[in-house]
């Protein structure tokens, strides 16, 4: 790892400052990927600014229908909160499979989301549920937060602050696996909201997460995994490699679709 | 005898490593340490033009920066091959020059130019980083087919082709003969995926040289420090035999991988003597994966022919192998003697011919690596086994009974003579454990919910404990594969056991203990094993080939007898009775039919006192054995999966797992069930999960866990094992060897059951979800247009 | 530069060290205690698992740093002298061979029985053979680590 200059934020503003100060800092929260980045070095940041331990940027809260999970929330403390498993048992089931435990244990959904890797989980479901992702500047919608791979609308020194969205009626999250890093070789969180059958697919787009229309719009005239049985998903724009071809993603895109659907609570 | 042979005696080398207490190489901190971090070659084939170190040597911490001119400069030697194949026409093998840092050219990715030592690790990775290699790329292979096409870029000089040797085995006429007049011919071309060992401890070495003793010390992760001290000394002149000390202290698993004198061990020693410091180098897991020797790699044609009564007439391979850009330590044998001689398999076939090219690539260099070519012909026959039997439609459990090798010793066409075996009790005790009965049952009942059950066979036959020396000399091997003990008993009576084989987790502190616990009636705890140290254990030949119990186990046995021998005289002149009276039980040692006894510790006291000796004997109680074992062992089994396939996703899961072998005689049942566990992990690993890729400019795309699929728990059943034993007669303890079977045997056994389920025979390892999935799309295709 | 203090296996420990010095590092290169291990470089293999304030982290993917003021338990720390029952299961069920991966699997093992137990969950084969995504064995094929995980689950019941 390229020598670097460690800073603990005590405060989201702190952390503002700090990153604002520094050459070319980036912030670090779980560090889940960001670390095993650098050992790679793969990234060399001049400084690290570590909001895991903002009081403020911790915790999840119900309010109403409205969900606000704070960005240095642990994927274990998404997992475990037994007010979110009772009002989206989607995303808490989503958290309780990212990783393994001990990534679990210090990996935060404002990381996750910040670092937009294609095969994160997360983005699925801050898509499918019309997220907003909160900063210390201004509230970003989940459809223009996601831009590309790794990329996402963040400023260089902008900080998410928290991610909230409205508790769907029904939604669930199915993972196909990579057998080697276990990352989502396809991910698909399917959801019942208010404004309509939302289906948003990980792991499989070349260009990072994206919604799945065509299902959508079979979902909204029957929400049932048999609905999407007419519905063809094609390979283009679809991610091809060792472990399996644009063929097969799209294959498993509809099997996941079909499983979400049908393991929804 | 609750700790003797045959006992469940839990580990005596547990505790450590449960505390956290083991000691392995990267453990070990020298007083002025610094650290080395290599120059590798991003290209797989490139000519190296120039060096520039400067802007690397100036930087913070940097001791020195190392490279090829100097090192062969110095007279450090080429790496060797230790096996001689000769060619079809009688000559040697096309060896192309592998310095443990190139000079003039570059012929794989990671393939090192230079070093870098510096007092830590991050200042040499950044110092590596700043030196200029120069290199014009070259056009690279990585195929060994793509190798040997027209046109292919010639990787070294003197092998012309890319043909490191063109090799044979058996008699070609009288096969193409019998296969001519075959009622059946099954004809199959037959892949066996390239694997990265992945022990879980990356490779490491320490190495201090001393300046005031002009002496050099090494730890290292090895599986066998004396060779590695030979090779260093004899060959690579790093430094004489004498001055040089190796130690593999606790080593985290090898699987061949850390048989081998790697140019990192080499570089460190060279490197400390250069520097005058110690220096240390421990490998990353991206590292490991692009140094490490890689597994297997064939592809092969294979041919076999029935008569109308179904018995095998002739078996004809046609096998290519790749071995990388370079010829590793056992690379030549890996694909001849350790595999075309076992393509007989469990079966009366009386013509077999197989010929090998052995092919170079710009890949990492491919040697042993559990099971070591016997994995590749287990492979290749029982494939071929299981797919005529439902080309003919017969059962596949009776096509391989009608062919089973019935009688003792047998002599195969491919130089093998089977000493044991009974592989119709094996077969049977593993369909019984399998309720293969049941299984047409079971097939419905998963059908009816979507599910593609099937069931696969595999019939193994391996060879282990490489031997005699003498024969496998004749056959090009450039030492002799024996193994040594010493079995000192201590003026107080505990014992010490040096061995020349080397555990780094077979369990051999409690295996080995527990034959001289039998011996004497002593408690394990009076006995320790010693092992892994040049200055202390006298030379010996390592642990590898599954040949420690057969052979290092041998060793001792032999030892044992000559303590036993020489304790007998010494308590009968003690206890004024004749030798032949003497029995040694319960730790005492006792005149028959008498009541005269002496404690054993009192016979090791007499030993070294010397007081009471008889007439012209030495003092002391110390034996020394070299055990050269009179032929190979012969390890057989039967091995049964049964799978569940997802017809949507092509997931492939294992219901069951039977294993029947016959390892002739068990010491310690619960390490040898743990040996086939761990190997059936590794077989099922390869079947389904494992392969190393590389792309077409020889870059290889699987060289993290993050694209290699090791094998989790949950990819993995729980395996239902058994044994049948016949006792070996080429060892007095009657051993056959356990530590590669499972690795052997499995992989046919899964592609079998796979192939069942999907009802398409096409399918490759590692068949991976979406390779089944293709498979299955294949297959309706298929049906759809008939 | 950076000061960290932390409490290792009930020690209170404090170093300068460079910023970028990885928790493994501290704990195996200035507090050596290498016990814990490092076998992969992305994450996956789980050898250098320990606890962070009562939770299995994967020490190889923090900082030193990070883990100011943090209370860090390592192999070495999960007992006194004698065995933990988790270490008495891994041995009575032969759970290793060649040691590497083990002080990881104890540290993830432990770590998973106190959840479960705390939730009041079942810890079942299938259960452990999930829990133990983040932790590779190259030798004993899982068989027995997992047989020794519910041995040992039931031995910290009744410990």
């Amino acid at each position: 790892m390229y020598e670097t200059k460690y800073h603990k934020a005590s405060s989201v503003a702190d952390a503002v400052s700090l990153i604002g100060k520094s050459d070319d800092g980036k912030l670090l929260s779980g560090g889940q990927t960001l670390v095993p980045t650098m050992k790679a070095r793969l990234a060399a940041p001049s400084d690290l600014v570590d909001v895991s331990g903002i009081a403020d940027m911790h915790g999840v809260s119900i309010s109403g229908s409205t969900v606000t999970i704070g960005a240095a929330t642990t994927h274990a403390n998404v997992a475990g909160n037994a007010d979110l498993q009772a009002k989206c048992g989607g995303v808490a089931c989503l958290a309780a499979g990212i990783g393994d435990p001990a990534v679990r244990h210090k990996g935060t959904i404002g990381g996750s989301i910040a670092n937009n890797d294609p095969a994160a989980d997360y983005p699925a479901a801050m898509l499918a549920l019309d997220a907003t992702i909160k900063t210390n500047a201004r509230e970003i919608a989940a459809a223009d937060f996601f831009v590309g791979m790794f990329e996402t609308a963040l400023e260089e020194d902008e900080v998410i602050v928290s991610i909230s969205f409205d508790a769907p009626a029904k939604a669930a999250y199915a993972k196909f696996p990579n057998p080697a890093s276990r990352y989502a070789m396809v991910g698909v969180f399917a959801a019942q909201t208010v404004d309509g059958a939302r289906v948003a697919v990980t792991g499989a787009g070349d260009d990072g997460v994206y919604r799945q229309f065509d299902m959508e719009a079979a979902l909204d005239t029957d929400w049932s995994p048999n609905a999407l049985a007419g519905v063809q998903v094609g390979s283009e724009g679809l991610l091809s490699d060792m472990h399996g071809d644009a063929t097969y993603r799209a294959n498993l895109v509809k099997v996941m679709t079909r499983r979400a659907v049908a393991g929804c609570a | 005898m609750t700790e003797g042979i045959g006992a469940r005696v839990l580990r005596k080398e547990d505790k450590r490593f449960l505390m956290g207490k083991g000691r392995y190489t990267d453990d070990i901190v020298e007083p002025n340490q610094a650290y080395a971090a290599f120059v590798r070659s991003p290209h797989a084939h490139a000519e190296v033009k120039s060096i520039d170190a400067s802007a690397a040597k100036a930087m913070d911490g940097v001791v020195d920066v190392l490279n090829g001119e100097q090192l062969t400069g110095d007279g450090i030697g080429n790496i060797i091959c230790g096996w001689a194949v000769t060619q079809k026409d009688g000559s040697g093998m096309n060896m192309g020059a592998w310095s443990a840092l190139a000079t003039n050219k570059v012929r794989y990715v990671g393939d090192a130019v230079a070093v870098v030592i510096a007092d830590s690790i991050e200042q040499a990775r950044n110092a590596a980083e700043a030196v200029e290699v120069d290199y014009k790329i070259l056009p690279a292979v990585a195929q060994s087919m793509d190798a040997l096409g027209t046109g292919a870029p010639e990787i070294h000089e003197n092998a012309p082709g890319n043909v490191v040797f063109d090799w044979e085995i058996g008699s070609l006429e009288p096969t193409d003969a019998a296969l001519a007049g075959a009622a059946h011919i099954t004809e199959m071309e037959i892949v066996n995926n390239r694997l990265a060992p992945n022990p879980m401890e990356p490779r490491s070495a320490v190495a201090t040289y001393n300046n005031a003793e002009d002496h050099y010390t090494l730890y290292t992760t090895s599986q066998n420090p004396h060779v590695a001290r030979l090779v260093l000394s004899a060959f690579y002149q790093v430094a004489p035999e004498h001055k040089l000390r190796v130690i593999a202290p606790d080593v985290g698993g090898g699987f061949g991988s850390k048989i081998y004198i790697y140019p990192e061990e080499i570089t460190c020693l060279w490197a400390s003597m250069k520097t005058n410091r110690s220096v240390k180098w421990t490998s990353d897991r991206t590292e490991a994966f692009l140094t490490d020797a890689h597994g297997r790699d064939h592809v092969s044609t294979a041919k076999i022919g029935f008569d109308k009564d179904h018995k095998i007439v002739g078996l004809k391979v046609n096998t290519k192998a790749n071995l990388g850009a370079y010829m590793s330590l056992f690379s030549s044998a890996t694909p001849t003697y350790l595999y075309a001689t076992l393509l007989s398999g469990q079966y009366n076939i009386s013509n077999i011919y197989c010929d090998v090219q052995a092919v170079y690539t710009n890949t990492v260099p491919v040697d042993a690596y559990r099971g070591a070519g016997r994995p590749e012909a287990c492979y290749l026959v029982e494939r071929l086994m299981e797919t005529a039997a439902r080309e003919m439609g017969v059962s596949p459990v009776e096509l391989r009974r009608k062919n089973f090798v019935t009688s003792f010793p047998h002599e195969t066409p491919v130089i093998m003579t089977y000493d044991s075996g009974d592989f119709a009790t094996n077969q049977d005790q593993a369909i019984k454990a399998a309720d293969y009965d049941g299984f047409e049952a079971r097939r419905a009942e998963a059908a009816s919910r979507g599910k593609l059950r099937g069931i696969g066979f595999s019939n193994y036959i391996e060879a282990c404990g490489i031997a005699p020396s003498a024969a496998v000399g004749s056959l090009g091997a450039g030492v002799g594969l024996w193994e040594s003990a010493e079995v000192r008993v201590n003026p107080v009576g505990t014992i010490e056991v040096l061995t020349g084989s080397h555990s780094h987790g077979q369990g051999h502190e409690t295996t080995f203990t527990q034959i001289v616990a039998e011996r004497f009636g002593l408690p394990t705890e009076n006995i320790q094993i010693v092992h892994g140290d040049t200055d202390k254990v006298q030379f010996g030949m390592g642990t590898y080939g599954s040949r420690s119990g057969a052979v290092g186990m041998s060793a001792i046995f032999k030892a044992l007898d000559k303590v036993e021998a020489k304790a007998k005289k010494i308590a009968a002149h003690v206890l004024e009775a004749s030798e032949d009276d003497i029995v040694i039980e319960g730790g005492e040692v006792k005149v028959a039919g008498t009541d005269k006894t002496m404690g054993w510790h009192e016979v090791g006291l007499a030993a070294y006192t010397g007081h009471n000796l008889p007439e012209g004997m030495e003092p002391g109680l110390k034996e020394t054995s070299f055990y050269d074992p009179t032929n190979f062992t012969f390890p057989a089994g039967c091995y049964i999966c049964e799978v569940e396939v997802d017809p949507d996703t092509g997931v492939t899961d294992i219901i069951q797992f039977v294993a029947s072998d016959d390892f002739g005689t068990i010491i310690n049942p619960m390490i040898v069930e743990g040996q086939v566990h761990g190997g059936l992990a590794q077989g099922i690993g390869q079947a389904m999960l494992e392969g190393v890729v590389y792309d077409d400019d020889a870059q290889q795309l699987s060289a993290s866990y993050m694209d290699y699929a090791m094998p989790r728990a949950d990819d993995l059943p729980n395996y239902s094992v058994h044994h049948a034993s016949t006792e070996c007669p080429g060892n007095p303890l009657g051993m056959k060897g356990c530590g590669e079977a499972g690795a052997i045997g499995s992989p046919p056994a899964v592609i079998n059951a796979i192939t069942d389920a999907i009802g398409n025979n096409d399918l490759s390892m590692p068949a991976t979800p979406s390779k089944v999935w293709a498979a299955l799309q294949a297959a309706s295709a298929k049906q759809a247009a008939e | 530069m950076t000061e960290v203090s932390m409490t290792v296996n009930g020690k209170a420990v404090k170093a300068d060290v460079p910023d970028n010095t990885l928790l493994v590092q501290y704990i195996r290169e200035h507090l050596r205690l290498t016990g814990t291990h490092v076998g992969c470089d992305t994450s996956q293999c789980g050898a250098c698992v320990v606890h962070v304030d009562g939770k299995a982290m994967k020490s190889c993917t923090m900082l030193a740093a990070a883990a100011d003021g943090a209370d860090v338990t390592t192999i070495e720390g999960i007992a006194d002298n004698d065995l933990h029952p988790m270490q008495t299961a891994f041995k009575e069920n032969h759970g290793l061979q060649c040691g590497f991966c083990t002080p990881g699997m104890i540290m993830t093992a432990t770590d998973m029985v106190k959840r479960y137990q705390a939730d009041g969950r079942e810890l079942t084969e299938d259960a452990i053979r999930h829990e133990l995504e983040g932790n590779i064995c190259r030798c004993t094929g899982y068989h027995n680590i997992v047989k020794a995980i519910a041995d040992g689950a039931s031995k910290m019941t009744s410990a």
